[in-house]
């Protein structure tokens, strides 16, 4: 129960904080409650900088990346599991190799590729969303498939020779039969990408140089770090705010994740 | 793979050779251009002189050879920055294992409610980002108006009046593995646990009528029967930790006060991005890759030896 309470701390007193008013965050007796909460806090937050834009843009950018990594790691996981071909285990050991490439080391290359791309396929160059998107779907994709591959496996044998028998296609046994099947796999599997693409500030920060309309969450939290003192009360709202989506997704996905963990160790 | 039959395929009725590949097409391509190629770019980089007149000027980049990896190993603050992130890294995944196994232990001991309780805080920790995460703890830990070093104070620990946690380069890393702790956690302890729900339950009974200690049934009965379990849990914080960015990037203003809490995935992008020094960076980002793929092989190298199959 102690550890329990030290574990949540961090989380109580950001949301705590969010809700005291300016003088109780700023004072040096910090007390562990308020008497009087106030949403003065909140009001620079949604007054600041577009902040709901951001929060749209997050939205519309972990969306994108979490459905289109989760189809097409499905996918690649079925074709790694349920099939044997010879270079089966090349690829494998690619995607976990994938998973090792440090992100932040690729910014330079990726800046320069994006830069390039802007310049013949609008809508994916530097400076926009599909840019983004697409650094996104990436790099959530080798761990999601490595994670998906369990749960895939698990789907007994018997079962897709039985519904060929009944003369499935090959198409249908994918979707009809073996997605419903994997899909707590597909939800354990998103909320990975879903955390690391909401997370991110680094593509944001190195890809959206000039069309600020277009930033993400979390470099709307910087704005309140200031030399001359950070707005603490500022930052905890806007931190709040940033990790009330998260939660939201946890929790719907908490039962599956559970399970789910727990398929991938039984495999 | 020596199961296998050359060219052989498994898989019902109808299947062609060129199925499971039509299945792998857009993962493939989607890494190929994102992944592959700015790595073979930063493998490019790294071999010329790449800095700001070669970015925006156009003007043309000269092959420098090993040049810049000759540069960069003679600089002695890269080998501190190295040792730096190894030592860092390890303890981190350590401390995340001892944690999460042994509340996961605690979690099959106790009543459901602090069981719920213990969950729940878990599943928070986890939900909360790199960069959220790090901003809290900073807060908390602040000399003037952080609780912590109050609370510490009234324990009655002295010297931690203004005590700045950041300032101290142990201080700021011990920081930095709080954080890194907190919210790696969760995964080992979920599924370890679940692990742990699996075992039998007569296995354990047996074990404890026996009359093993706590720490006895742990080393002889649960480790080995989750070893597979733990080789999986033990390689993502291994592939976290050693790439930490984000929270030494904000807990210690993009790398401490001279850069005493640089680790390598931060220095690299200081080099490239702070000081327009791409190739250096580069080249940075190539030792990094090497390592990571050293320990993928030793990795799967252990995999192997237990008898797992890819």
């Amino acid at each position: 129960m102690l550890i329990a309470v030290v574990v949540a701390f961090p989380l109580y007193w950001m949301v705590l904080s969010a809700f005291k008013p300016a003088s109780e965050v700023q004072s040096s007796n910090p007390r562990p409650w308020t008497l009087n909460p106030s949403l003065d806090a909140f009001r620079p937050v949604f007054d600041h900088q577009d902040f709901g834009r951001y929060f749209l843009n997050s939205l519309l950018v972990a969306g994108t990346v979490v459905v289109a990594s989760a189809l097409i790691a499905f996918l690649a996981a079925t074709a790694v599991t349920r099939f044997k071909f010879k270079m089966r285990t090349t690829v494998l050991i690619m995607f976990l190799v994938a998973q090792m490439v440090p992100v932040e080391a690729l910014t330079i290359p990726m800046f320069f590729l994006m830069r390039d791309l802007g310049d013949s396929v609008p809508g994916i160059g530097l400076n926009t969303l599909g840019s983004l998107i697409l650094s996104h779907i990436a790099f959530s994709l080798p761990f999601a498939i490595w994670m998906l591959r369990g749960f895939v496996k698990a789907v007994p044998e018997s079962l897709e020779e039985a519904a060929y028998l009944d003369g499935a296609s090959r198409t249908r046994f994918l979707w009809q039969i073996l997605f419903p099947l994997v899909l707590p796999g597909l939800i354990a599997t998103s909320v990975f990408s879903f955390i690391s693409t909401w997370n991110d500030f680094l593509f944001a920060k190195s890809f959206i140089i000039s069309a600020t309309e277009n930033s993400m969450l979390p470099m709307a939290l910087l704005v309140f770090f200031k030399d001359e003192g950070n707005d603490w009360g500022g930052i905890m709202a806007a931190s709040t705010i940033m990790t009330i989506p998260v939660l939201v997704f946890f929790v719907l996905a908490q039962r599956r994740l559970v399970s789910g963990l727990g398929g991938v160790v039984k495999d | 793979m020596s199961a296998v039959a050359k060219g052989g395929r498994r898989g019902g009725l109808g299947a062609s050779r060129w199925t499971p590949w039509l299945y792998l097409a857009p993962a493939l391509i989607v890494l190929a251009a994102l992944l592959v190629y700015p790595i073979y770019q930063l493998g490019l980089i790294s071999f010329l002189e790449y800095t700001q007149a070669q970015v925006s000027g156009g003007e043309p980049a000269t092959f420098q050879g090993f040049a810049n990896y000759t540069e960069l190993f003679s600089d002695r603050q890269f080998w501190e920055v190295l040792v730096a992130t190894l030592v860092f890294a390890a303890v981190c995944v350590l401390s995340t294992l001892v944690v999460g196994c042994g509340l996961a232990v605690l979690l099959t001991r106790i009543r459901a409610v602090s069981r719920l309780a213990l969950m729940l805080a878990a599943l928070g920790a986890w939900a909360t980002q790199a960069i959220t995460g790090s901003t809290v703890l900073v807060f908390l830990f602040d000399p003037d108006f952080g609780p912590v070093n109050k609370m510490l104070v009234w324990v009655g620990l002295s010297g931690f009046e203004d005590f700045s946690w950041t300032y101290d380069r142990y201080s700021a890393f011990a920081l930095v593995l709080f954080e890194v702790v907190w919210c790696s956690f969760p995964l080992v302890m979920v599924t370890v646990y679940a692990g742990i729900k699996a075992i039998p339950g007569e296995v354990l009974e047996a074990a404890s009528l026996d009359g093993a200690s706590n720490w006895r049934v742990w080393r002889s009965v649960m480790a080995p029967m989750l070893r597979p379990i733990l080789v999986v849990v033990t390689i993502q914080p291994i592939i976290w930790d050693f790439k930490v960015f984000t929270q030494i990037y904000v807990m210690t203003n993009g790398g401490g006060i001279a850069g005493q809490n640089l680790v390598l995935n931060v220095y690299a992008y200081q080099k490239a991005f702070a000081s327009s020094q791409y190739s250096l960076g580069s080249a940075i980002g190539i030792v990094m890759l090497l390592i990571l793929l050293a320990v993928t092989l030793i990795y799967l190298r252990l995999l192997r030896r237990q008898g797992e199959e890819l």
